[in-house]
């Protein structure tokens, strides 16, 4: 497995291989889905859209619907308008979506169709809503695209209409699960926080099988909470790759007070993000709440033996690895290479300060890297476990070293859209795995006379 | 079915109501209820915008299919990262190195382009990156494929290719398979087949054995051309190379060599099997891998195209052993199947292929069509010279190529040739509608409003098609089987393939949680407590 990989790492100008992130698009389509009622549109050849499509279902093994331009080569020479105006009447002729998020490709973007103008002289049926982002696939990667479209939204639907603010936190999940973004509403709940949050895909992408098919599912942010969002008190930004853009945005629209966050991933920064509601909104610590707390901590004490002292490498999105280091900081881990394909020195900044914090001299981290590079560094330094999505398997299997399946694309397990990673409830969730993925390894790999009955 | 065709005017209208005017005009002409011979079906035509179609590009077409599964290449993608990142391990193409060689399957190479690269220019970085491959991996060929942005700014790849190819050695192919081209992914396998003609066919010498043969537009999904390879030299065949699952570069340049094409997708490859032909003197044979008469059917066509005595008679004992094992799997499939309906949406080729069977389990198509099947696809290669090109493919290369007259020979006589021509499809494919019943439905470039429309209406029991479609129907309670990855299994071509599609099948249509769709209490009699929403429990 991955024969032609060698230890000795060079840096490389011109060749990436086997890459750790994707192109803008995918991850735009995916924050769409995060409205009630909408259709993403991918305004580019049919390619992209096919192939975005194709990786979310892959990722939910649930629909995913978007519509496309199809451009063809006459459009590349003379634009792409009349392909996005039919486009958008037969999407509203055809499937009545309350929304249609257009995002754009390479190729829309390096001719420079202008979306605004499109959509402007396109007849959109009355109470239909347009909105677009541009994401071109040649800049940042996915997190930048699902930022963008985040981003999109308050440009084009939120407004200060009150004189005073409301009682509302707005909160960006970021580019996280279903899963996830149930568990923050579900700890808000909990304290009895208002909240809107956008996107939502919850109850979107892990939809009932009912033998009815909904192209559009009860889940989703609506459009008018979208709107009234910029009358919130304030916003909570969880991740700052995903969702810093938008809180900006919606500060400079609507003088919404943004402040932005870790995901909630692991004790810390489920803490702060807790303490940070209460702090906005004077809701009541949540005696449950606080119950799960003690749970996880009573887990971490209990079972540290497990991975205190291990090495792990870690690879995926910047927002969800940057909550993920600190976390296995906190169980006694040590993070020796902590690696994102997203371009961003910020990252690699935030990264370096906990590991200077942790006292983690020999650490390495890596922004803008792909995963033959992760590999490489591997071997010259191994490790014990890796945390990272599906793409970490060649590597999983090639070194022996378990994997713990974390981020996007999940693309051979279930459980992601079901079950969170956030929250303390996510935190035990993710100790569970931890645990596991080392047992399982040791109890494969030891010898028969060390092999344990209770662990 | 015969309902169908009773009422198939209003069928179509029921499936078209939604469509404004325009729509409705087109999509018609992609539609028809099979009646008799000679219809006709629009097919390889733009892609209504917004219409949510199942196709890919140009891009998928080339690299994705085609060019990807050569295993000892480096591919790389020249563009921004998404187009390599999704063809990266999602089309099953397995492969081996041989012996001493290399295999690259499990990595993704790309220039992953930049802002910079789209203002400047990519040519450099693409240099760079070739470099890079060349020292890090040594492989034997390179590819570059071309994705949207790469036309539009005006790279020159071919250049590229020729410098970087004198300066390190490497040999290098070149595909401008931007993703904008033609229509569908069609295109992108056109492209393909011209370059391996041009640049690699014809480039090996190396001796073959009796009984040479290759395999053409079968890209061992799941094993497949494992399976199909294991029963073809069991009965004495060599197999030189195959069209391009598990292939290497090396066997493709020796393609020449072999003494029969048997074509497996005629979509994909049928234009490097003509030109072969007409280059080489090497016959091709329209074949079948799926399904047991099929398969039979085509390995007894083989062995009479070589007319060989042990051959012939070899062939028999072989089909003979091989469906003695299988045939209790697939009578027990048939046994739970029996009377069950399909409808087949499946890239260019296996909305065909498949349909024997699934017969052969007792299952019935009733409705097949192509996401980018052209019209000698649906109603047989007679149609070819009717065919229009329109502006949207009319860019796509046509290239001639001329009898080589070193290596030109006909392997067996031409009156032989055309004798067989009569019992046996050589250098022909009548299409998927010509076998599929009166009343079928035939349908080109499906959409995701007609797929519903189509589950509703007929009922059938089986969908088989692809990841995008598949968890929409299984939301309707119907059973999606996908026809391009095999669901993650396979082999399901030649004999042992057949008896794993059966046995697959059958459980995805008879897993027992589909009988769980509606919860006890919306169907049964509650004693105390009551439902949601429900004024009285029933």
């Amino acid at each position: 497995m991955l024969d032609y990989t060698k230890g000795e790492y060079k840096e490389r100008s011109g060749l990436k291989v086997n890459p750790a992130k994707t192109c803008q698009p995918v991850g735009a389509m995916y924050a769409a889905l995060g409205i009630h009622r909408c259709l993403p549109h991918s305004h580019g050849s049919q390619g992209c859209c096919s192939y975005h499509r194709m990786h979310l279902t892959r990722h939910y093994r649930d629909p995913i619907v978007a519509s496309t331009s199809s451009f063809t080569e006459g459009a590349c020479v003379f634009g792409g308008k009349s392909n996005l105006k039919n486009g958008l009447l037969n999407v509203f002729n055809i499937y009545n979506p309350d929304v249609v998020a257009i995002n754009t490709t390479c190729l829309s973007e390096t001719i420079g169709d202008d979306i605004g103008e499109i959509v402007r002289s396109t007849n959109v049926p009355e109470g239909k809503t347009v909105i677009y982002a541009n994401t071109p696939s040649y800049q940042g990667s996915h997190v930048t695209g699902f930022s963008n479209m985040c981003k999109a939204m308050v440009t084009h639907l939120a407004e200060n209409t009150e004189e005073k603010k409301s009682d509302t936190v707005t909160i960006f999940p970021g580019y996280v699960e279903p899963s996830d973004m149930m568990e923050m509403k579900r700890m808000a709940d909990l304290m009895g926080i208002k909240y809107t949050m956008y996107p939502d895909t919850s109850k979107v992408v892990a939809t009932p099988n009912t033998g009815k098919y909904e192209m559009y599912p009860e889940g989703g942010a609506k459009i008018e909470d979208i709107k009234e969002s910029g009358n919130s008190m304030a916003s909570i930004a969880l991740g700052k790759f995903s969702s810093e853009a938008a809180a900006y945005e919606l500060e400079k629209k609507c003088e919404v007070e943004p402040f932005i966050m870790k995901e909630p991933i692991g004790i810390k920064a489920t803490d702060e993000f807790v303490m940070k509601m209460l702090e906005l909104n004077g809701g009541t610590m949540s005696k449950d709440l606080e119950y799960e707390r003690g749970q996880l901590v009573d887990i971490m004490v209990d079972v540290h033996n497990h991975y205190h002292g291990k090495k792990v490498a870690i690879f995926g999105d910047p927002d969800i690895i940057t909550a993920m280091t600190e976390f296995v900081i906190d169980l006694g881990m040590i993070p020796t290479l902590v690696l994102t394909g997203t371009p961003g020195k910020a990252f690699e900044k935030e990264i370096q300060k906990m590991f200077d914090e942790a006292g983690l001299a020999d650490s390495k981290v890596m922004a803008s890297e792909d995963l033959f590079s992760f590999h490489q560094l591997i071997k010259e330094n191994p490790v014990d476990l890796i945390i990272g999505n599906t793409y970490g398997k060649h590597i999983a299997r090639a070194e022996d070293i378990p994997l713990v399946r974390v981020g996007w694309p999940i693309l051979d397990r279930i459980g992601h859209g079901y079950f969170p990673i956030v929250g303390y409830k996510g935190a035990l969730r993710i100790i569970e795995k931890i645990s596991n993925a080392l047992l399982d390894h040791y109890d494969r790999t030891c010898s028969d006379e060390d092999f344990e009955l209770v662990q | 079915m015969s309902e169908l065709k009773k009422n198939a005017d209003k069928f179509l209208d029921d499936l078209m109501e939604v469509y404004p005017a325009k729509v409705m005009k087109n999509r018609k002409k992609h539609v028809v209820v099979k009646e008799g011979a000679g219809q006709e079906i629009a097919a390889n035509t733009r892609t209504v915008p917004g219409i949510i179609t199942n196709r890919g590009c140009c891009y998928a077409g080339c690299k994705g299919v085609v060019i990807g599964p050569i295993v000892d290449m480096v591919h790389i993608v020249h563009g921004p990262v998404g187009c390599a990142y999704y063809a990266w391990g999602t089309r099953r193409n397995k492969g081996k190195a041989r012996e001493g060689g290399q295999n690259f399957l499990n990595y993704c190479f790309t220039t992953d382009m930049q802002e910079s690269d789209i203002v400047f220019g990519g040519e450099k970085k693409l240099k760079k990156a070739i470099e890079e491959a060349v020292e890090l991996f040594q492989p034997k060929a390179i590819s570059i494929s071309a994705t949207c942005p790469v036309g539009l700014i005006g790279d020159d790849i071919d250049a590229v290719a020729r410098e970087m190819s004198e300066k390190t050695g490497v040999k290098i192919l070149s595909f401008n398979c931007e993703g904008y081209k033609g229509v569908s992914q069609s295109a992108g396998h056109h492209i393909a087949n011209n370059k391996l003609m041009k640049e690699v066919v014809g480039t090996n010498d190396s001796p073959v054995g009796k009984f040479s043969i290759n395999l053409l537009g079968e890209y061992n999904i799941g094993g497949d051309e494992w399976e199909i390879s294991r029963v073809l030299s069991k009965i004495g065949y060599n197999l030189v190379t195959t069209m391009t699952g598990n292939s290497t570069i090396d066997e493709i340049a020796n393609a020449h060599k072999s003494d029969l094409n048997v074509v497996q997708c005629h979509r994909s490859i049928n234009y490097i099997a003509d030109m072969i032909e007409e280059k080489y003197g090497l016959n091709w044979l329209k074949g079948n891998f799926i399904g047991v008469e099929n398969f039979s059917k085509t390995l007894r066509n083989i062995a009479r195209y070589f007319g060989d005595e042990g051959l012939i008679a070899r062939t028999e004992e072989v089909i003979a052993e091989e469906v003695a094992e299988i045939k209790d799997t697939l009578n027990s499939a048939k046994e739970k199947l029996n009377g069950k309906t399909a409808v087949l949406y499946v890239g260019g080729s296996r909305a065909d292929h498949y349909q024997g069977l699934l017969r052969e389990i007792g299952i019935e198509t009733i409705v097949a069509g192509y996401e980018f099947g052209h019209r000698d696809d649906y109603e047989g290669r007679d149609v070819i010279p009717y065919i229009k090109l329109d502006a949207d493919t009319r860019n796509i290369e046509e290239i001639t190529v001329e009898k080589d007259e070193k290596n030109y020979s006909l392997r067996i006589p031409a009156d032989k040739v055309d004798e067989l021509k009569k019992e046996m499809p050589i250098a022909d494919y009548e299409g998927l509608m010509k076998n599929m019943a009166d009343g079928s439905l035939i349908i080109d470039d499906l959409n995701h409003y007609e797929t519903e429309k189509i589950i509703e209406i007929l009922k059938p029991e089986f969908f088989g098609s692809g990841i995008k479609d598949k968890y929409i129907v299984h939301k309707m309670g119907t059973y999606s089987k996908q026809m391009h990855s095999y669901d993650y299994a396979g082999p399901y071509a030649g004999f042992k393939g057949a008896a794993n599609f059966a046995k697959d099948v059958e459980a995805g249509i008879l897993t027992p949680a589909w009988s769980y769709l509606t919860p006890p209490w919306n169907k049964e009699p509650l004693l105390k407590g009551k439902v949601e929403g429900v004024e009285e429990a029933c």
